[in-house]
């Protein structure tokens, strides 16, 4: 297991370091910022100046090498928009956020697995055809489409709730519902899928064979098998809590991280843009890495021949 | 009259595919007596594992299965999930042919033997695990101990077959269903499997229906034989009358089709054709097509029913019946 965990790790790393290069590469090729960020007819001193106090007259290498170094530092640059830091600017929109993602994590799980667990169990009922058309509807349509028609719904039409903005917690229904629908959606598609799976194999039939009764043996003998494969979409969406938000962040005009990282790349501000890349790229990992390690504690065959308690 | 230990009485079975129905079981006749060993012998298709599956109740809701299945005079057909699971492990126990798709590969081999021991033994999780090792013991699993703390994976399917066997005896069942126990074992674990079923036999009493497409396998654990084909029992008699006097061209034809035992380059006459699925069967025999002594006249015309040939035996072939007695005789004496 320790085996496991270590490669795990090993290959977390490496995924975070391609991420940094490549990033960076990309937005350090898309143009210079001290024209973007300056006005056209800015004289040529200052257009130096600016680019000295940057760090942007050295050589890509050196730029790289030399933001390498401040983040082992912790420092990770400062915002070309206004000079202040730029890991201050991204983190303290982390909790606005989080504000939505995390309700909206706990509506997709709380929703989705039951429902898939309750499809699949009733395979072909009525209620099992409706699960599944509502989850059809629920991640086939576009989550700026649904925020649309529930602000026309209920800000609109009813007016009942806000329409956007972040004053009070009733700003943050439609936004939590918009994101909460589709991954209901796409849990129980993949929870129902796998439960069905697990129940088909040769295992169930042998445990109900040895008299376990129904009940027991989907709670012991399939449930834990068909968390193997849940837990893969339910890990993305960890790993999403933080940049899931993008576009319902747009449509609800909610002050998130998502909406600076779009404001930021139409600004060209590089070190925001970044912070913000590598923050994603470490919460993907790391729930990967999670997603990995438990894997590797549910289900033995993952763990190599010499499980934990051996030799 | 005694009751047998098990006795079945047109027992069918029918699959909801959706759109129709199709019969895969049309009328299955049987009684075991306790102790006894029965073997159900045919190809693939021909409803061996469903009529099984169907009388413990384990075919998925899709199956409706009618009939009688009694067990020491129950009927246990239509009993509630709680009721079947107290019969399944503890008075009927089944084992099947891949042994380890067959265990949970996510929980450790004691753990599952001990699911098993509480279940219908009630004992506790402390003498259970004990009692598992023992068990293990008892199916000839060296290092017992350490593969309770094993998973599935770990193990040869010789050793998790051995360990479904195992699991089986923790109930003390008074019938074990052996379904294809050894198909998908190399040969020489075969044989080691059939010593274990064989032993396990002697020590405990316990009857046994052992499934196989191999008349040899049967052979070597029954005391009588059925042969089925298309969903039907078509012959049935102790294992030495099938091999000396079989009546069924299908048993026959099966017969031919086994290697010699001492070695000799016999040809192996496989029946040409295949069983034919259940929504494809001819109207009249359903051996017909593939049989070489068919009749148009009569064998296209009904299905022909088991009927006793002689004491112990019968057979399900318009030929048999409708011959003269002379026929008949000298039938018996090929
Ligand atoms: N769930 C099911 N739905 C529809 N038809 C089924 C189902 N299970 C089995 N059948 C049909 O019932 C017939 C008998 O199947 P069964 O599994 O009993 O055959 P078998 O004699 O055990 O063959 P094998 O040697 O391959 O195990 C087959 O034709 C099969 O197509
Ligand atoms: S009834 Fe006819 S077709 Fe069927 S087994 Fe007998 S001889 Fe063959
Ligand atoms: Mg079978």
């Amino acid at each position: 297991m320790l085996a496991y965990i270590a490669t795990r790790v090993g290959r977390a790393i490496f995924t975070i370091s391609l991420v940094l290069t490549f990033s960076f590469t990309i937005l350090a090729a898309t143009g210079d910022p001290a024209l973007l960020i300056m006005s056209v007819d800015a004289p040529p001193e200052a257009i130096e100046a600016f680019r000295e106090r940057y760090g942007l007259d050295a050589s890509v290498w050196q730029q790289y090498i030399g933001y390498l170094g401040n983040l082992l530092q912790g420092n990770f640059g400062q915002s070309l928009r206004d000079g202040r830091d730029a890991w201050d600017v991204v983190v303290e929109r982390i909790p606005l956020t989080l504000a939505l993602t995390v309700p909206a994590f706990l509506l997709k799980i709380g929703i989705g697995i039951p429902a898939g667990i309750y499809a699949a169990l009733h395979r072909n009922s009525f209620l099992d055809r409706l699960v599944m058309m509502i989850s059809v509807a629920g991640y086939t349509v576009p989550s700026f489409v649904l925020g649309l028609i529930l602000i026309l719904v209920f800000a609109v039409n009813l007016g009942v709730l806000p329409s956007g903005g972040q004053d009070t917690w009733r700003h943050a229904i439609l936004p939590i519902v918009t994101l909460g629908t589709a991954g209901a959606a796409i849990i129980a598609r993949y929870t129902r899928s796998a439960m069905l799976e697990v129940l088909g194999q040769p295992y169930i039939r042998t445990a109900r064979a040895k008299g376990v009764p129904w009940p027991k043996a989907v709670r012991r003998h399939a449930l834990p098998n068909a968390a193997i494969p849940t837990l893969t979409v339910v890990g993305l969406m960890v790993g999403s809590l933080i940049a899931g938000a993008v576009v319902v962040e747009s449509v609800f005009s909610w002050p998130g991280v998502g909406r600076l990282l779009i404001s930021a790349v139409a600004n060209r501000d590089l070190m925001i843009v970044q912070a913000i890349l590598l923050l994603v790229a470490v919460c993907m990992v790391t729930s990967n890495l999670l997603v990995d390690i438990a894997y590797g504690l549910i289900d033995p065959r993952l763990r190599g021949r010499s499980g934990s308690r051996k030799t | 009259m005694r009751e047998p230990l098990v006795r079945i009485n047109g027992l069918t079975i029918d699959f909801d595919t959706g759109q129709s129905n199709v019969r895969a079981l049309h009328g299955f006749d049987l009684q075991i007596e306790k102790g006894e060993a029965v073997g159900i012998v045919g190809e693939s298709g021909s409803g061996k594992s469903i009529t099984w599956l169907g009388a413990l109740g384990l075919l998925g809701p899709r199956a409706r299965v009618a009939g009688s299945v009694r067990l020491d005079g129950r009927e246990i057909l239509g009993l509630g999930e709680r009721e079947m699971a107290a019969i399944r492990g503890k008075r009927v126990a089944m084992i099947f042919q891949d042994p380890t798709s067959s265990l949970n590969p996510v929980h450790r081999i004691g753990r599952q033997l001990v699911e098993s021991l509480v279940l219908h033994r009630g004992m506790s999780a402390r003498s259970a695990s004990a009692e598992a090792r023992r068990l293990l013991e008892r199916v000839q699993i060296a290092a017992a101990a350490q593969r309770l703390s094993e998973y599935p994976h770990e193990l040869s399917g010789g050793m998790n077959q051995r360990v479904m066997i195992a699991m089986a005896l923790a109930g003390e069942p008074d019938l074990l269903i052996a379904d294809e126990p050894t198909t998908a074992l190399d040969v020489t674990i075969q044989a080691q499997i059939l010593e274990v079923l064989k032993e396990m036999r002697r020590e405990t009493g316990m009857g046994l229906v052992i499934i196989s497409h191999d008349l040899g396998i049967v052979a070597e654990l029954a005391d009588r034989v059925v042969v089925m084909y298309a969903g039907r029992p078509v012959e049935t008699a102790p294992v030495s009358r099938i091999f000396d006097a079989p009546r069924h061209p299908y048993t026959r034809g099966l017969l031919a089709a086994l290697p010699e035992i001492d070695g000799a380059l016999e040809r192996l006459v496989a029946i040409p054709g295949q069983v034919p699925e259940p929504h494809k069967l001819p109207p009249g025999c359903p051996f017909a097509p593939r049989c070489a002594q068919a009749n148009a006249n009569v064998c296209d015309e009904t299905v022909p029913t088991m009927r006793a040939i002689a004491q112990d035996h019968a057979a399900a072939c318009a030929l048999i019946h409708t011959a003269k007695p002379e026929a008949l005789r000298s039938l018996e004496l090929a």
